[in-house]
């Protein structure tokens, strides 16, 4: 196999079932193109580890079915705000830069959108304030960073502090409830039996999935990541790209400060902390390449739910919050690492001699 | 390039305006809610009566969770109450050593008395050992010195008794509905934090004088959302459960919209540090909040009464000796619905 990089964007979502590619499987399955199936195959498979470790150690609540259905519903609601914040984050990575400020934005929108004032302009007002307010300071990241050549990693870091600074301001640093049922409701609301929560998750991400993959706006982004240089002069406008895709993260961050404030019926300043490191390490084992070009949304989605399942699997047996994390901690690196050295087959890793 | 920088500008300032214009379009006031002393009687308060003039120095974290912020509100407002006391404050910043910047500005500005609420009692005890040698009396509040030397006064809630609080009240309730093994949950704030230590042992020392024991501990970290991960993470764990003990009520408007939306309620609950929402919740009995052990901001106040006396070189007017006691430790106070309505201008 030659080591052409064909732009992993056009690949096909992670497909459980290669077997539907027998033709050229022997080729293919091996080749660069199939790296995100492989690695998301390799995802699902961590995910069912953590699943049969959780029903040896607890196998009389996973006896129960009615108790698994719940809890793999529980997994998605936790997952869903955080999921929606690292579809945004994917995005802003595989474009070649990153967004420190996401949680802080959850915040502004969610302290902006539960103040007194909004909430008396009703469901549509709080809904329209969080994403306004999300696209908005979403706008002037993008703005700092593509027109006022700022670098990625300073605006969004100045951003962060300013508008947790902000959402202070406006929230006098206290928890602010919702007393609108509506917004509340869309913790407890179910449609055909699955949480809505998950819902929105699902079109989100079946959303991102739409634009990475199969628009132009998709395809300029991987090649804005990958090299802004070459992109610029094949004709991209790279400076409206950059605005745009913070823009998008914003607007991510709009909806999970909804999804949030309905979660906890309330927003304060200090919600959603260190969302950020969340998103990033969930974009990052989902194959993501920090230094961009490369990247797939399903990737990140499994990304999520792996550091959800883990969790869930931690709070089922009681175990502390301390190995939960430096669990997560050698998980990234482990992704990393598997990203790094990317091995044809167990013999060649058993002979590799170290070359790079 | 003239006209890029010009453009830049133009966006820049337009976008700084829009901001600007946005802020000013929240208006977010709920109105005041202090607990502060306002009795000025004298034949019930000798010490009411205007004395000599007190500049007391203010210095508390900048507040991220409404306990703090409470503080700082309930220490200005009752210093606006005493005619005698002129209230200087400076803001504490973010951590340890923004604080101890910021007392040695107070230090120098040489005030009667400093009231100081510090980020980390070890960390800041230098600073108040510096302001007792500079001649500056020091009311160290919750946090404590560990130093004898560095503080006047020390004014501080009491975290084990907290635990212990909770634990006998869930104790007494499970023993008189007659649970045998009884399923307890624990929900605390964040766990680095020594006084979050401190009420967990205060709690695991009164459920052992029942026999009972935590059947899980999931951490918060004292917001609402991470409230409600914990809370949602620990109903999955224990698909029944009989009590549980949120150790603070901030979070626990997550902790119960947790419950909300899993659509349990075969429990009771009880809060701790005793919020307006949380005694209003317990007095209407309309959830599994059961009662709360207070943990009350009031102390702030407290201590701006006590530095003014301090400053004016007076006593409690109940006790015999003439000055000020070196340490108070402020009880916890269980809340049930029986006494909420007494509690209810005390909730922060």
């Amino acid at each position: 196999m030659t080591d052409q990089s064909t732009m992993p964007a056009q690949t096909p979502p992670a497909d459980p079932a290669p077997a539907a590619k027998s033709a050229a499987r022997g080729s293919w399955w091996k080749s660069d193109g199939a790296e995100p199936v492989r690695r998301n195959i390799g995802l699902v498979g961590v995910l069912v580890i953590l699943v049969i470790i959780g029903v040896i150690t607890r196998p009389e609540l996973y006896g129960d079915a009615t108790w698994v259905k719940n809890n793999v519903f529980t997994i998605l609601q936790q997952a869903s705000a955080i999921g929606v914040v690292t579809v945004g984050m994917t995005f802003v990575i595989i474009g070649g830069g990153i967004d420190l400020s996401v949680g802080a934005i959850i915040a502004i929108a969610g302290v902006w959108s539960t103040t007194l004032a909004t909430q008396s302009y009703g469901t549509v007002g709080m809904i329209f304030t969080a994403i306004v307010v999300g696209v908005v300071v979403g706008l002037i990241n993008g703005a700092l960073i593509s027109y006022g050549r700022l670098v990625p990693f300073i605006a969004t870091l100045a951003m962060m502090v300013a508008a947790r600074g902000l959402a202070a301001q406006i929230s006098g640093k206290q928890t602010q409830v919702s007393t609108n049922s509506t917004i509340n409701g869309i913790a407890t609301t179910k449609i055909a039996g699955i949480p809505l929560l998950v819902i929105i998750l699902g079109l989100v991400v079946i959303a991102g999935w739409i634009l990475l993959n199969r628009t132009t706006f998709g395809r300029r982004t991987v090649a804005v990541g990958g090299n802004p240089e070459a992109a610029r002069l094949a004709g991209i406008n790279v400076r409206l790209q950059t605005v745009l895709l913070y823009a998008l993260s914003g607007l991510c961050c709009g909806i999970a400060a909804i999804m949030l404030t309905s979660q906890a019926t309330s927003a304060q300043a200090a919600m959603a902390n260190l969302y950020e490191l969340d998103a990033i390490a969930a974009a990052i084992i989902g194959g993501t390449l920090l230094s961009g070009g490369r990247g797939t949304i399903v990737g990140a989605l499994f990304g999520v739910l792996v550091f959800s399942t883990i969790t869930n699997l931690f709070a089922i047996n009681n175990l502390s919050t301390e190995v939960q994390n430096m669990v997560k901690g050698g998980i990234i690196v482990a992704a990393v690492l598997l990203q790094q050295f990317r091995y044809r087959s167990l013999t060649q890793l058993l002979g590799r001699k170290p070359t790079s | 390039m003239n006209d890029l920088s010009r453009r830049r500008i133009l966006f820049g300032g337009a976008a700084l305006g829009a901001g600007a214009l946005l802020t000013a379009c929240t208006s977010n006031d709920p109105g005041e809610n202090t607990q502060i002393n306002t009795d000025t009687d004298t034949d019930t308060n000798p010490n009411a009566a205007p004395g000599t003039k007190v500049i007391i120095g203010f210095s508390a974290p900048a507040a991220d969770h409404g306990w703090v912020a409470a503080i700082t509100s309930n220490a200005k407002a009752q210093a606006a109450a005493f005619t005698d006391v002129e209230f200087r404050s400076v803001e504490a910043g973010a951590d340890a050593a923004a604080q101890r910047a910021a007392l040695a500005t107070l230090i120098a500005q040489k005030p009667n008395v400093i009231v100081l609420l510090p980020h980390d009692g070890k960390e800041l005890n230098s600073a108040g050992l510096e302001a007792m040698k500079a001649g500056i009396p020091v009311v160290n509040l919750d946090r404590a010195f560990p130093d004898q030397g560095a503080y006047r006064l020390q004014i501080k809630g009491d975290n084990f008794g907290m635990g212990l609080a909770a634990g006998a009240y869930i104790g007494d309730q499970l023993k008189a509905k007659g649970v045998a093994n009884p399923i307890i949950g624990e929900i605390p704030g964040i766990d680095s934090l020594e006084l979050t230590q401190e009420r967990t042992r205060g709690f695991n020392e009164s459920l052992a004088t029942y026999g009972f024991k935590v059947a899980n501990r999931r951490p918060a970290e004292f917001t609402a959302d991470t409230g409600q991960r914990a809370a949602t993470e620990l109903l999955q764990a224990l698909p029944k459960l009989d009590a549980l003990w949120n150790h603070d009520d901030d979070q626990g408007i997550g902790v119960l919209a947790a419950i909300n939306q899993a659509g349990r309620k075969e429990f009771f609950m009880v809060g701790g540090a005793g919020s307006k929402v949380a005694i209003a919740a317990i007095a209407a009995d309309n959830s599994v909040l059961k009662a709360t052990v207070t943990y009350s901001p009031s102390m702030a106040s407290s201590a701006i009464s006590l530095a003014r006396l301090i400053g004016q070189g007076k006593g409690m007017s109940d006790l015999v000796e003439l000055q000020v006691p070196k340490e108070i430790t402020l009880a916890s106070e269980t809340i049930t619905k029986a006494n909420a309505a007494q509690y209810a201008k005390l909730g922060f």
